[in-house]
């Protein structure tokens, strides 16, 4: 079937089988390869992207259910060649090792912090619960994301 | 790498479309809510549907909201909604702090109540809740709508009362003025599914008991609930002892399974320790109502 997502703001059409999962979508159909992908069973959280603005584990929706609807992805985080602060914040605050897990981490990050400008430790804690890292201990990308708090992008627009 | 096997997907445009695919294809298809029991079980050959009939432009099956003395839940509406409807949290603590350890907060962003009642997994702690609540839901098909108690929905493990060309659409919750509820969970990490969890609501006037509600899950409560438990408490004092009592009673209408979750007796341990709270809790919160 074809199928039609709209990607970081950029339309991608493919033809691909119904089956097809979302994360596989982005990463071989969109050729988007920030996009991990790992337990496959919505458990580890690397593949989280947003949907219409909300996160979900891109492995566990199918690209067809993305038809028409708008994607956003790790590569959308940076605008204009300024990194987002939640990017800035992994890079400050050692907030990666491997960076497996790093992409989901930021997109839940980004949309806590969009919802929640300035949550608690255990707020950051709880909003990244369903998600996995092996080597950082967590403390890293907790400080990573309250940096990213503490430094929002000043807007350029003035009345 | 898991991929479910080959399948074909239709959006439903109404719940009426959808009900004309189910006719059309028969047990060969199936609803797809928030899809996340359903493309896990897909994953694992558990389920193995010709065809995907997908509900997520169905704007009918959204929204929560209140019809006369009911609380009424769409089937599409997410954990993520419940766990944040002030309309929900003013009536019933328990909706929150069920939501609150269900999953995690991405998948609460796509798993759905209807999704939940009609997965029927025996450890579904939505299915506690709407047990302990004594809610009911409305299930549609060609011939119509009918209602029924969500204590005789399910008919067992991961199977329900919805026939092959039904939907559920609604989920209703009565209001009980003065009610207090409460849930409580054991888990073993953040996120998971429970070793054991007791959801209950009670109302206290007078000194006594009035009405209560108690919802098992993953203890192998029949329908979730424990109404012997609850006529024991009906007309007496919450005093500790008959909290107690009622909390023995529940865990005597549980029979749990030994799995990786834990032994037998733990399980039982804990259907009588986290009733014994959530009766505690509920009762504080309707006498301070
Ligand atoms: C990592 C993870 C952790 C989880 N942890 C918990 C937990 O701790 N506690 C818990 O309770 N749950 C947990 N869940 C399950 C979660 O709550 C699911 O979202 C839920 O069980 C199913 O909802 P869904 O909307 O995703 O349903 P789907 O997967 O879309 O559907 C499930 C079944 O119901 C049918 N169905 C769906 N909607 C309807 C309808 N309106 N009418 C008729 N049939 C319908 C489908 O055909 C399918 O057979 C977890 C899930 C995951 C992935
Ligand atoms: S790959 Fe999606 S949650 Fe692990
Ligand atoms: S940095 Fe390696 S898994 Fe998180």
């Amino acid at each position: 079937m074809e199928v039609t997502i709209t990607i970081n703001g950029t339309p991608v059409t493919s033809d691909v089988e119904p089956r097809t999962l979302l994360v596989h979508f982005v990463r071989e159909n969109a050729g988007l390869r920030g996009t991990h992908w790992g337990c496959d069973t919505s458990n580890c959280g690397t593949c989280v992207l947003w949907v219409d603005g909300s996160p979900v584990k891109s492995c566990t929706m199918l690209a067809a259910q993305a038809d028409g609807h708008e994607v956003t992805t790790v590569e959308g985080l940076e605008q204009g060649g300024v990194l987002d602060p939640i990017q800035q914040g992994f890079i400050e605050c050692h907030g990666l090792q491997c960076g497996f897990c790093t992409p989901g981490m930021m997109m839940t990050g980004r949309w806590l912090l969009d919802n929640n400008p300035n949550p608690s430790e255990v707020e950051i804690r709880d909003c990244i619960s369903g998600q996995i890292c092996r080597c950082t201990g967590y403390k890293n990308i907790v400080a990573s994301i309250q940096w990213a708090a503490e430094h929002p992008l000043t807007s350029e627009v003035t009345a | 790498m898991q991929t479910p096997a080959p399948v074909e997907y239709a959006r439903a445009t109404s719940v009426g479309d959808a009900i004309a695919l189910l006719e059309k294809h028969g047990d060969e298809a199936r609803l797809l809510a928030g899809g996340h029991s359903l493309l896990p079980m897909m994953k694992l050959r558990l389920a193995r549907p010709e065809i995907l009939i997908d509900l997520n432009d169905l704007d009918e099956l959204r929204g929560i909201r209140i019809e006369g003395d009911e609380i009424v839940v769409g089937a599409m509406v997410t954990h993520a909604e419940i766990l944040d409807s002030p309309v929900l949290a003013e009536h019933y603590s328990i909706f929150r702090e069920a939501e609150k350890v269900i999953a995690d907060p991405i998948v609460r962003n796509k798993g759905t109540i209807g999704g939940s009642m009609c997965q029927a997994d025996p450890s579904e702690d939505l299915s506690a809740v709407g047990s302990a609540l004594k809610g009911s839901v409305i299930i549609q098909g060609s011939g119509g709508k009918r209602s029924l108690a969500l204590r005789e929905f399910h008919e067992g493990p991961y199977e329900t009362k919805v026939g092959d060309a039904e939907i559920l659409t609604e989920v209703r919750f009565p209001i009980r003025p003065g009610a207090g509820s409460a849930y409580e969970k054991v888990e073993r990490r953040v996120g998971d599914w429970p070793v054991a969890s007791a959801g209950a609501f009670v109302v206290v006037a007078g000194g006594v008991v009035k009405d209560c509600g108690i919802g098992l899950t993953a203890v192998g409560a029949e329908h979730f609930c424990a109404p012997d438990a609850e006529a024991f408490l009906i007309g007496k004092a919450p005093t500790e002892e008959n909290l107690s009592a009622a909390a023995k009673l529940a865990a005597d209408a549980c029979t749990p399974y030994a799995d990786q979750r834990g032994p037998v007796d733990y399980k039982l341990h804990l259907a009588h320790e986290l009733t014994l709270r959530v009766l505690r809790r509920a009762v504080a919160s309707s006498q301070g109502a």
